[in-house]
């Protein structure tokens, strides 16, 4: 089979080209407003929401528990920095537990090994079906339960044992309750991901020459990642908050070092607003990168341009403001 | 159409070729040749198996019985001290190279552009050096009429695109032999001149093919030969003109009958 272009090339095969029409994001402009103002319902429900607003303003800058000069004083302390940094990596370990473990997991349930799919199940039930705070102090308190841990040949010679207080650390215990209780849920969201891409793009793969195995990393998973990585953001978001559970067990992550302080100088208020203005703070730089991940890979999805992040929240924000 | 060696070895030997889904047997004894250069059309109703017999042929379905050679080479099985040996899914796999398959729902990988999708294969599967294969791949869409939408997805692609770049993806493997499952029979009328053009150019460049198609214009004007095919067996084969023209079994005839309307349509557009 030769390659050159040829007689092949025929003519009239382009006249048949649709141009693919590129929808422009439209910002309003003034022409828009005249609309507005046949419709008093709006403007009465804006008025409301304004005045609500501003009685809250007044609320947060003259309410004398709330402090302010205390609460800027405890946003850049050291110790809560220090705390940040923890609730940070908790939630990148955790994460990372959860992402890879759910992966497995989700690649064991769709195995046809009946084993493995059963294991996995099995795994999802228990801690689906058990608080994360039980889950957390489990682990914390799994030296009471199992006082040493041992590599060696089950039931047989050992190589390797030590104390589980000294290996399982208040570090290890909070990464491991978030961890693994977050594999459940991530795999789950894979195992979606997967099944939701057409099992004629396997079957095309395979015609192609390629290996199950192949198809998966090159084809299907890519494309399962278009579903996967929206609810993913959204559990980052939650385990960041949720890692403040790992306070029970004197972790000090944001939420302890805060009650350390505030068990001192009783400043209650104030430094639960430390804690929620730095939450907010990651919580907002998480879901930009949530937006940059998703537009990444969901190229190829649509016919449209999308549109920038910038126009996209322009135009949200007005909507939601007039409607 | 003109003569074609008949003498040498065929690229393609199915010898009683049999297909079971639990009870029912889909595929009940087929066996026919293709020799190089040659362009095989197979007509029939809904589920006289043709659908079948093309994903048995590259193994996309397990035959039940019989035997499949493509250029000599045993698919799927070897010969081990006298007895068959299933191949392992790596060695199958590097013997679906050897077959491109176009669908009918042309089934693009959605998260490649036109031109990703053409040189995935080449390079992940026949490990070729990218330089040479995007060169390749862009003279295959060129050869489609698509060259300009190289960097597209086929999500900005029309039906009758994204089927001619899923044909430039088979090709980018230089198959021995091409399979075509109804590649025009998802698109709209007017689409679907672009499509069997494209596929008649092969023709007259010598690539060997099995078109299984509905559009008589098309078999009659394109094919070295026709297949009949009904509830699994080959009711009957023979050149073009014979089968389509002068049937000499009445399910032919009767077959012919019921889609006189899609000849008229096929038949004007299939003419250069
Ligand atoms: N994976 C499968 N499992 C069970 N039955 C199947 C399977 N694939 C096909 N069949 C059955 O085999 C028969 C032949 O199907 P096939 O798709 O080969 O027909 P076809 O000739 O291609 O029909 P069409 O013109 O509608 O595409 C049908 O009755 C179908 O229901
Ligand atoms: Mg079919």
């Amino acid at each position: 089979m030769t390659a050159e272009p040829s007689a092949a090339r025929l003519p009239g095969a382009n006249a048949l080209e649709r141009p693919v029409g590129r929808r422009q994001w439209r910002l309003p402009g003034r022409g828009d407003l005249p609309r507005l103002v046949r419709k008093p319902a709006r403007w009465t429900l804006l008025a409301v929401v304004l005045v609500l607003l501003a009685m809250l303003g007044h609320l947060l800058a003259t309410s004398s528990s709330l402090q302010w000069g205390v609460v800027g004083h405890w946003f850049v302390n050291g110790g809560i920095l220090a705390g940040l940094v923890r609730t940070l990596y908790l939630t990148a370990l955790a994460m990372t537990i959860g992402i890879v473990g759910g992966t497995v997991l989700a690649l064991m349930r769709l195995s046809k090994s009946a084993v493995l799919s059963l294991a996995a199940t099995a795994y999802i039930w228990f801690f689906r079906g058990t608080p994360l705070l039980v889950q957390i102090l489990f682990w914390y308190n799994i030296a009471a339960f199992v006082p040493r841990i041992s590599i060696g040949v089950p039931f047989g010679p050992t190589l390797i044992s030590g104390s589980t207080n000294a290996l399982v650390t208040t570090l290890v215990a909070a990464t491991l309750g978030l961890g693994l209780n977050e594999a459940a849920y991530m795999s789950e969201i894979v195992r979606a991901g997967i099944m939701s891409v057409d099992a004629r793009q396997t079957e095309a793969a395979t015609a192609l020459g390629m290996t199950k195995r192949l198809a998966f990393r090159r084809i299907v998973f890519p494309q399962a990642m278009r579903f996967i990585i929206p609810p993913t953001g959204n559990q980052t978001i939650s385990m960041l908050k949720g890692t403040s559970l790992v306070s029970v067990i004197s972790l000090p992550e944001l939420l302890y070092s805060v009650q350390l302080v505030y068990a001192r100088t009783f400043q209650t208020i104030p430094l639960l607003v430390v804690a929620c203005l730095w939450y907010l703070v990651v919580t907002t730089v998480l879901s930009v990168g949530q937006h940059f991940v998703e537009r990444h890979f969901g190229r190829g999805e649509s016919r449209k341009r999308s549109a920038s992040f910038m126009e996209r929240m322009r135009a949200r924000q007005f909507d939601q403001i007039l409607s | 159409m003109t003569g074609r060696p008949a003498d040498d070895e065929p690229i393609l030997r199915i010898d009683n070729l049999h297909k079971r889904f639990g009870q029912t047997e889909v595929l009940r004894g087929v066996s026919f040749d293709v020799h190089a250069g040659e362009v095989l059309c197979v007509i029939g109703p809904s589920g006289s198996g043709k659908s079948t017999l093309l994903r048995c042929i590259n193994f996309l379905e397990e035959p039940t019985a019989g035997t499949i050679y493509v250029d000599g080479e045993m698919m799927g099985h070897r010969v081990e001290g006298g007895r068959l040996v299933g191949l392992r899914a790596t060695e199958l796999a590097m013997q679906r190279v050897h077959i491109g398959m176009v669908f009918q729902s042309f089934n693009l990988f959605g998260h490649l552009t036109a031109l990703q999708n053409v040189i995935e294969a080449p390079i992940m599967v026949k490990k070729e050096p990218r330089a040479e294969v995007e060169k390749l791949a862009t003279a295959l869409l060129d050869r489609v009429g698509l060259a300009h939408k190289a960097h597209c997805y086929p999500a900005q692609l029309s039906g009758g695109q994204q089927q001619r770049v899923a044909i430039a993806r088979a090709l980018a493997m230089r198959p021995k032999l091409m399979l075509f499952d109804e590649p025009t029979s998802a698109l709209d009328p007017e689409i679907v001149g672009e499509v069997l053009q494209v596929i008649q150019a092969l023709a007259i460049d010598g690539t060997t093919m099995i078109v299984v198609t509905h559009e008589m214009g098309f078999a009659r004007e394109v094919s070295h030969r026709v297949i009949f095919m009904d509830e699994g067996v080959i009711v009957e084969s023979g050149p073009p003109n014979d089968v389509l023209v002068n049937p000499s079994h009445v399910r032919t005839r009767q077959f012919l009958a019921r889609i006189t309307a899609p000849v008229t349509r096929a038949g004007a557009e299939g003419t250069t």
